[in-house]
């Protein structure tokens, strides 16, 4: 039977990721010098299975990298070894190098054999140094390729003379002595002898034990392994011995319980010393793991993976909902075919349940794509491990609500983000431990990521305890770049907020942690691109919190539909602070600039949505004739001139960009109930867009004048 | 046709040997760890267990162990998936009741050859 092996390279992938992130979070939670069995079997057992399932799927040289891996695993698992933080270090290079072996697999590219020989020396070093002497599993081969042959040259041989009596438990294992001699029978011709002397009275006899003990003949040109081969699983459990039957008399095969003498093949063991010998020319690992700098990820796992797992759980309920569904439809379906005026009410509570069923198969639907933040989370601790290092500083994460579920898309997208984020904290917000100290505080720093829902939206927070923003400091900076006028009332949330200006950078010296090039405004930007926000709470010498909000999901939304003539257009109901009737007397009208309407104390600029859009056929063309929608987008509020709200309603969004092509002040379509096409606003957008119409009519007004 | 409990933490292995031992004819049901399949066990009838060792929530060697203890499974086989650097779990396996052992890496023929000849 021929099975095609690449049909479980995919899972083979996603679980050896899993594992590797699970090896990589166990190295980083061992506490040095104090052993725990648990910790590192978990941490062996990955090994162990990405080891198994490399060689079953032929990736040979994975194969070979786990098992130098693993070899130093099993010493520290037995206690042969102490858990070093040298060795943990080597095995977090390694679980890199492994992880970029795996990518470029997967990606079927070349595996840059240099690093690995490299990272493969540096274990090979790791496992000659310290630990008892002669690990068992370092001296043996990596593997065999499945279906290589035994190197071992077979003599030629008349046949065998096998006594064999097995032990009474024999049955109990499920061996079945018939099935030996059956397999025998295959390799030759076989003569089968059986004693029962071992047999107890009738009485006493246990069916359940073996008593018997047989003298077996087997002819042919056999090899002594083939004859191993079929008493391998018992050697343990019987009495054996095995005669060669040869012309020449006086060559006897010495009998023998366990094979455990049984020569290894001399190639294999050439093998072996080939890839234990220590190479003394090379530099310390270590020294060399430093000069890659830290800021350089290994290639993190192909953005946008196809796949994802799901719980079966989630796919029950799915297969409930979906049973439910054809039920119903079953049921309008019959109301239909014979459908009175009588049966309204039928038909009504239908629809009820119809309705009712479909949001709930939507709801189960959008869950299977929900994955818990955690997916991000797991990178962190690495993070932090290495960076602190590097930096001489001492820090603690802590994580809470890694089990929080959001959007698979969201979970891509939201990861660099937070990984400048917690960046940020660890260069700019965590002092060095004797500043600390002199601060009375403690000497180690905590970085804390939350995660956890509120009201239809989940917040990511990332928090220090360190040094806080000095907003005199950010307010100097941002005078001396020009970015803000001096002697500007701002409040301290407005002080915050220039850090997301662009070009804005208060660390005296970039470091290459964080501030380099990429700044927070392109944090903000990633952000805003989710329909997510960012805020920021600080105060001096006490720390600061980072908050992302960031919407469930990507794929629905609640909006509310407005009127505009003919056209529907959808506004996200998070947008919207509230609807008024303006009167005439509430407007001002500055020529070349637009107009704007008061508010309470503010002055909010008007959109008119036919005049932006285009629209004909509108009912309301004074103000007085329509509604004026107050709504607000990053910080900016406005307000949306239009004829009529209809009705609040969840739309699922279509991509305009995929299908279309970007369109200023739109992020997207939908389709309504009756099939017509309704376009999402996108509120920042339309503010930039009725700010260059306001520009091009101040420019044509300029010029008349 | 007899029926197979593939017992496998690691999901890749476990399909592979489900897919082989189902394109050969088999029944087989999959269990995900120890506990899993001691369930399964204790749910149906099997007539042959084939276990990965190093498992989370009870290993290979410990759930042969159990599955000895239960009416039905005394006499049946169970074999142990096993890298070669396993001696002694070979040797641990056997004395709590393992039939035998498949030597990873295995490819679908030899793990095939071993359950037929196994199963007779």
């Amino acid at each position: 039977m021929t099975i095609d092996m690449a049909q479980f390279h995919q899972v083979f992938f996603e679980e050896s990721f899993e594992g590797l992130d699970a090896m990589e979070s166990g190295l980083l939670n061992l506490d040095m010098g104090d052993f725990d069995a648990e910790a590192i079997n978990t941490i062996f057992r990955a090994t162990h299975s990405i080891k198994g399932g490399s060689g079953t799927f032929g990736f040979t040289e994975v194969a070979e990298f786990t098992h130098v891996m693993e070899a130093l695993l099993d010493e520290m698992r037995d206690g042969r070894r102490q858990v070093t933080q040298g060795a943990v270090e080597i095995l977090l290079g390694s679980v890199d190098c492994l992880r970029e072996m795996l990518t470029a697999i997967q990606s079927s590219q070349e595996i840059d054999s240099a690093r690995v020989a490299e990272h493969k020396q540096a274990l090979d070093r790791e496992l000659d140094s310290g630990g008892v002497a002669g690990s068992v599993l370092a001296n043996e081969p990596a593997f065999q390729r499945p279906g290589d042959a035994s190197a071992v040259a077979d003599t030629v041989v008349q046949g065998w003379r096998i006594a064999f009596s097995p032990h009474v438990h024999l049955l109990k294992t499920g061996n079945d002595p018939v099935r030996m001699f059956r397999e025998l029978a295959e390799l030759g011709e076989l003569t089968v002898k059986v004693d029962f002397q071992g047999v107890p009275d009738f009485q006493q006899l246990d069916p359940e034990e073996c008593h018997l003990s047989w003298d077996l003949q087997i002819t042919g040109d056999i090899s002594r392994e083939q004859i191993d081969d079929v008493f391998d699983w018992v050697e343990e459990d019987c009495d054996l011995a095995v005669q060669q039957l040869t012309a020449q008399p006086g060559v006897e095969e010495k009998s023998e319980d366990t094979g455990q003498d049984r020569s290894e093949p001399a190639v294999q063991k050439l093998q072996a010393a080939e890839v234990a010998s220590p190479p003394n020319n090379e530099e310390p690992a270590s020294r060399r793991r430093e000069q890659k700098p830290a800021a350089k990820k290994a290639p993190a796992k192909p953005a946008g993976s196809s796949s994802i797992r799901v719980d079966t759980e989630k796919i029950d309920n799915l297969i409930n909902m979906v049973g439910e569904l054809v039920i119903t439809q079953s049921m309008l379906s019959l109301v239909g075919e014979q459908f009175s005026i009588n049966r309204m009410d039928q038909l009504k509570s239908g629809l009820a349940q119809l309705e009712r069923h479909t949001r709930e198969l939507q709801e189960s639907v959008m869950n299977i794509r929900m994955l818990p933040i955690n997916f991000v989370f797991t990178r962190f601790p690495r993070l932090v491990h290495d960076l602190s290092a590097k930096m001489g500083k001492k820090i603690i994460l802590e994580m809470t609500g890694e089990q929080t579920e959001v959007d698979k898309t969201v979970i891509e997208l939201i990861s660099d983000p937070l990984v400048h984020l917690v960046r940020n904290s660890l260069d700019h917000g965590i002092e060095m431990p004797e500043q600390r100290l002199a601060a009375g505080k403690p000497e180690t720093g905590r970085i804390t990521l939350n995660a956890y829902h509120r009201g239809g939206n989940i917040v990511i927070e990332v928090c220090d305890d360190g040094r806080g923003l000095d907003k005199e400091k950010l307010l100097a900076k941002a005078i001396e770049k020009g970015l803000v006028e001096d002697n500007i009332p701002m409040t301290d949330q407005q002080v915050f907020e220039l850090i997301f200006m662009p070009g804005f950078s208060t660390a005296e010296q970039l470091s290459d942690i964080s501030g380099r090039g990429v700044g927070m405004d392109v944090v903000r930007k990633n952000i805003q691109t989710l329909g997510g926000n960012i805020e920021i709470q600080s105060e001096q010498g006490r720390g600061s919190v980072f908050a992302i909000h960031l919407p469930l999901t990507l794929a629905i939304l609640d909006g509310q539909s407005i009127a505009v003539g003919d056209e529907t257009y959808i506004v996200p109901l998070v947008s919207i602070i509230e609807s008024i009737n303006v009167s005439e007397d509430m407007v001002n009208r500055v020529a070349g600039k637009g107009e704007t309407f008061r508010l309470r104390e503010e002055y909010l600029p008007i959109i008119r949505m036919h005049e932006i859009f285009g629209v004909e056929n509108v009912r309301a063309k004074k103000l007085c004739e329509g509604l004026v929608v107050v709504v607000e987008g990053q910080g900016v509020r406005c307000g949306l001139f239009i004829d009529d709200l209809l009705s609040q309603q969840q739309v699922v969004i279509k991509s305009l960009e995929a299908n279309f092509r970007r369109v200023e002040g739109v992020s997207g379509a939908t389709i309504l109930g009756d099939g017509s096409v309704a376009l999402i606003l996108d509120i920042p957008g339309l503010v930039r867009l009725s700010n260059q119409q306001a520009a091009k009519a101040q420019q044509s007004y300029a010029e008349t004048a | 046709m007899p029926s197979i409990l593939a017992v496998d933490d690691s999901a890749s292995m476990r399909q592979m040997v489900a897919f082989t031992l189902k394109g050969a004819g088999y029944d087989v049901v999959e269990a995900v760890d120890g506990e899993d399949a001691l369930s399964k066990a204790k749910a149906g009838k099997f007539d042959l267990v084939v276990t990965d060792v190093n498992m989370p929530r009870k290993d290979g060697i410990s759930l042969i162990k159990e599955l000895r203890q239960l009416s039905g499974y005394q006499f049946i086989p169970m074999l142990m998936l096993t890298t070669e650097s396993g001696t002694d779990k070979k040797m641990q396996g056997k004395a709590a009741g393992a039939t035998g052992w498949i030597v990873k890496p295995f490819n679908p023929d030899q793990l095939l050859k071993t359950i037929n000849k196994v199963l007779g």
